[in-house]
């Protein structure tokens, strides 16, 4: 019996519990992503998963923390998976490894280590990335072309040339692009049409796995891991943003959902913006936070110059946080009345 | 039907409450020893009035309370008093506290109990009779009842709350209370209506005790009352007096006002209990219902009597071979007993058993990750995870923006910190650090008081001194004069220089008298022999006023001193007498109070 304090009944609930639960919420993206893409994806994981623990066991090392409690603690795999799910699956696993050790090692252990990070390590590590090597950053397969998952690991692991013919854009910055390009001569909707790229409604492949984020997202509110107020602020930021401009000119702006199903919006709404180290704590804190970063991500995705804008959306929020939740303190039990 | 109110947050922890309700009530066998606490209510410690070789009876007052918020105790049972020694507490710390012990001589004899129709009392003879009966909050809190029966002098009383909820874990003694004793928790709410005239009287029961509702409910309607006995949802703390408040009336106390300002008061159920035996029968609190469970053979509830050790009373239950603590009180609030010969108290509603299976250790403690539960449970609406952030920091006005003082220490958010994160302790390091602070500045503050009082004071019979001296010195002056005029009447030559410059003199020490500056008696130049003399006299008069001052002085502070300050000053008062100083009242006055 643990006399030491008060209470001594505990609910059964830990770290590493929360982090395996949003790693299981992953899963069914990845499943999708593997069917769509794949299974290069998981050696991608792999190679992010191996890089973050050894990472996160050197730091632990150095800064001579528990070193089992820690690296179990799960927190450095949803980072690992998160990078491996944002980063292009045909990335040089250099590249991979860079952008996870940026993440674990300075976006999280240089700041104090878990929970102690200003900013998303994922999101870091994707930022770094991209604006350091924004040609890499920027290829992502095509859907329609099958090469083997033999020559895929050749192409990470360096071993044969990176084949313009196997990747491309994605289907938000296609999009992007071929409405600069074409200016005027081309609608949205016309160019959505094609199917062979834009699928359904939200780019082929891709609106499959982000449904499958979208799930995992609802099994995560379902087990009280994150609460809704961050999540479908986010989406509604991004929604109104893009509906309203839609309505205006329907032949200019993509439909929002569109938006909501491509790139980065619903990863972003289900396990990046609900960080609960990184991002604000109190309920109008999460609703700001949410709302401003998806109207943000698609300020950036659409007019900016990156194929996508969540990354920068979330660490421009993430700068906000204290100052959010400064002004967004609740009122206590008793004292509602006080101004 | 009455509609209910949520309070936010609270946690649903196994209540494990069905283990000890399979039997009844069962009043537990006399101890070999007791060990009545004298401080067992919030408030002034009761002076023993018994001494050690002294028979009492069962029920005699053997603590009268100190001030008006303090409380009476009794001696439970007919026996002899062995010792009034300090005696390990049945707290947290193992700290002692003064203590009764007494021999029971197995009669358990009454005092002689007179029972009253307290209708035929005024209500302020009523409050004192409780005050007299040892009756405090039996929920836990043990403050003195009498002193929450007053209704505010400008606010209507709306409602009367009666806390039946008993949200905590394992505790059933409030429910077999209410099943068993109902008609007389209904009398003794009867007594606290009468006093408060509120305008209703809601009893609030926790949801999962239907037979305690159902009693209730027929002991109201069996009397012809019209108290309301309401099934609230069981939810961890909802026993919380302010919790239990807002469910049924929709009100919230603030930290910063007491529950009658908003026209509400609160009472546990077993306090009506009490309250009711000690007005009409005249008997005391000298026992109490006692929850027995947890790792022991055979969980139930005990009548027993207050001062039982530990030790005695858990051998009623037979604990398994496994146990290897106490907890007193509840597992979300309660606290190790520290010793085995620790007694039960009033506060002690329930004594749990402990095994490494039933409370297994705790995993080590992780960096908070802000997830925000604690905030989420808090039913006080804090966020404890930034009160932890700064405690932790020792940034303590910091904790205090956070409302750090409104925390209750439920301990709903350690309960579902994922970190495991013992949030409670922080908030009480932090508590009472800044209750150390505040105690050192005012301690400070009343240094510098009384070192700028002292100045002054020295100022003044400087002043004083002077004008005194001047005085005499003028008055000398005077008659020296006048005999020099006298002896002049003969001499004709020298009368008329001496004269004049004499009266001058005396004109101007008056005026430097007048100015209360002038300390130094600058005139006596003139007249140094007569300076000498006025000298000494004004010593010898200071002295004589110092003297008259002192014996004036009534010692301060010393009503509320406890037994053990009393003996520290007699020993001083001793040994100054032995070095030839007299006792000193201001040197009493300064004594620390601890």
């Amino acid at each position: 019996m643990d006399f030491s304090t008060p209470p001594y009944l505990l609910k059964n609930a830990s770290v590493q519990r929360v982090m395996l639960q949003v790693l299981a919420a992953l899963l069914p993206g990845i499943a999708a992503y593997v069917w769509i893409f794949g299974p290069i994806i998981l050696v991608q994981l792999a190679l992010t998963t191996a890089t973050a623990l050894a990472a996160e066991a050197a730091m632990l090392k150095l800064r001579e923390k528990p070193l089992a409690m820690f690296v179990s603690d799960g927190s450095a795999i949803v980072t690992a998976w998160l990078i491996a799910l944002t980063f292009p699956p045909l990335s040089p696993w250099w590249l991979v490894v860079a952008g996870t050790l940026f993440a674990v090692v300075i976006a999280k252990h240089l700041y104090g280590g878990l929970g102690q990070n200003p900013f998303n390590p994922a999101m870091v590590a994707f930022a770094v990335c991209i604006v350091s090597f924004p040609a890499l950053m920027s290829q992502w397969p095509s859907v329609g072309l099958q090469v083997s998952f033999a020559d895929q690991a050749r192409v990470v692991f360096g071993m044969m040339p990176r084949l313009d013919a196997i990747s491309g854009a994605t289907p938000l910055d296609t999009l992007k692009t071929a409405l600069k390009l074409e200016e005027g001569t081309v609608s949205v909707t016309q160019l959505l049409a094609d199917q062979t790229v834009y699928g359904f409604f939200a780019g082929r492949g891709w609106e499959w796995v982000t449904g499958g984020y979208l799930l995992g997202g609802i099994f995560l509110l379902w087990r009280g891991i994150i609460s809704w107020h961050a999540p479908l602020s986010f989406i509604a930021g991004l929604t109104l943003l893009s509906g309203a401009l839609w309505a205006w000119h329907p032949a200019q702006f993509a439909n929002p959902f569109f938006h909501l199903f491509s790139g980065g919006a619903m990863l972003g709404a289900w396990f990046i913006v609900t960080d609960p180290v990184s991002g604000c704590t109190t309920t109008k804190g999460k609703l700001i936070f949410g709302f401003v970063a998806g109207a943000l991500a698609y300020l950036i995705r659409v007019f900016g110059g990156y194929p996508d804008g969540v990354a920068f959306a979330v660490l421009l929020m993430n700068i906000c946080v204290p100052l959010i939740d400064h002004y967004t303190q609740p009122a206590i039990f008793g004292m509602k009345d006080k101004p | 039907m009455l509609s209910l109110f949520k309070f936010k947050g609270g946690v649903k922890p196994q209540t494990n409450k069905t283990q000890s309700v399979s039997e009844p009530i069962a009043v537990a066998p006399l101890p070999s020893r007791l060990f009545v606490p004298l401080h067992q209510s919030i408030g002034g410690t009761p002076q023993p009035l018994v001494q050690a070789g002294d028979r009492v009876l069962k029920g005699q007052l053997i603590g009268a309370a100190d001030g008006w918020i303090s409380s009476a105790v009794h001696a439970p049972t007919s026996g002899t008093v062995r010792t009034i020694a300090e005696h390990v507490a049945a707290h947290p710390s193992g700290l002692t506290t003064l203590s009764v012990e007494i021999e029971p001589d197995g009669k358990d004899e009454w005092i002689e109990r007179t029972p009253i129709d307290y209708a035929t009392l005024p209500p302020e003879r009523v409050r004192e009779l409780l005050r007299e009966a040892g009756v405090v909050g039996l929920g836990g809190a043990v403050f003195p009842t009498h002193g929450k029966l007053t209704a505010s002098k400008t606010v209507p009383m709306d409602e009367l709350v009666i806390n039946g909820a008993e949200c905590e874990p394992f505790i059933t003694c409030d429910d077999l209370l209410m099943r068993e004793r109902a008609e007389e928790v209904i009398r003794g709410v009867g007594i606290f209506r009468d006093l408060l005239q509120p305008k209703r009287v809601l009893i609030g029961i926790e949801d999962n005790k239907p037979e305690a509702v159902a009693a209730l409910q027929a002991a109201v309607a069996k009397l012809g009352e019209k108290f309301e006995v309401i099934a609230v949802p069981t939810r961890y703390p909802a026993g919380g007096a302010k919790q239990l408040i807002r469910v049924l009336t929709g009100k919230e106390v603030p930290s910063t006002k007491r529950s009658t300002d908003l026209g509400v008061q609160c009472f546990n159920v077993a306090t009506a209990y009490t309250a009711w035996r000690a007005v009409t029968h005249g008997e005391p609190v000298i026992s109490r219902i006692v929850t027995l469970t947890g790792n022991v053979e055979r969980p139930r509830n005990w009548e027993a009597l207050i001062g039982t050790p530990l030790s005695e009373f858990v051998a009623l239950g037979q604990p398994k071979a496994d146990t290897n603590g106490y907890l007193m009180g509840g597992p979300m609030m309660g606290f190790e007993m520290p010793a085995m010969d620790a007694p039960l108290v009033k506060a002690t509603n329930c004594i749990i058993a402990g095994s490494p299976t039933l409370f297994p250790p705790k995993a080590p403690e992780m960096p908070c990750i802000r997830c925000g539960e604690c905030a989420k449970v808090c039913p006080h609406e804090l966020q404890p995870f930034e009160m932890y952030w700064f405690s932790r920091a020792h940034n303590f006005g910091k904790t205090q923006e956070y409302h750090i003082f409104d925390c209750i220490e439920c301990g709903c958010c350690s309960f579902v910190c994922p970190s495991r994160i013992p949030l409670v302790q922080y908030f009480r390091f932090a508590k009472s650090e800044i209750w150390a602070r505040e105690k050192e500045k005012n301690a400070a503050d009343q240094a510098k008081a009384r070192f700028e009082w002292k100045t002054e004071r020295e100022e003044r019979e400087k002043a004083e001194k002077a004008e005194k001296l001047a005085r005499a010195a003028a008055a000398q002056a005077a008659k020296k004069a006048a005999e020099a005029a006298a002896a002049a009447a003969t001499p004709a030559a020298a009368s008329d220089a001496t004269p004049e410059p004499a009266t001058e003199t005396a004109v101007a020490v008056t005026a430097q008298a007048l100015l209360p500056a002038a300390t130094e008696p600058a005139t006596t130049t003139d007249a140094p022999v007569d300076a000498e003399a006025a000298k000494k006299a004004a010593i010898a008069a200071a002295m004589e006023r110092a003297r008259a001052q002192r014996a004036a002085i009534q010692p301060k502070n010393t009503e509320n001193l406890t037994l053990l300050q009393q003996k520290d000053i007699a020993a001083v008062d001793a040994l100054r007498q032995q070095a030839g100083i007299e006792p000193s009242p201001a040197a009493e006055a300064e004594e620390p109070k601890s």
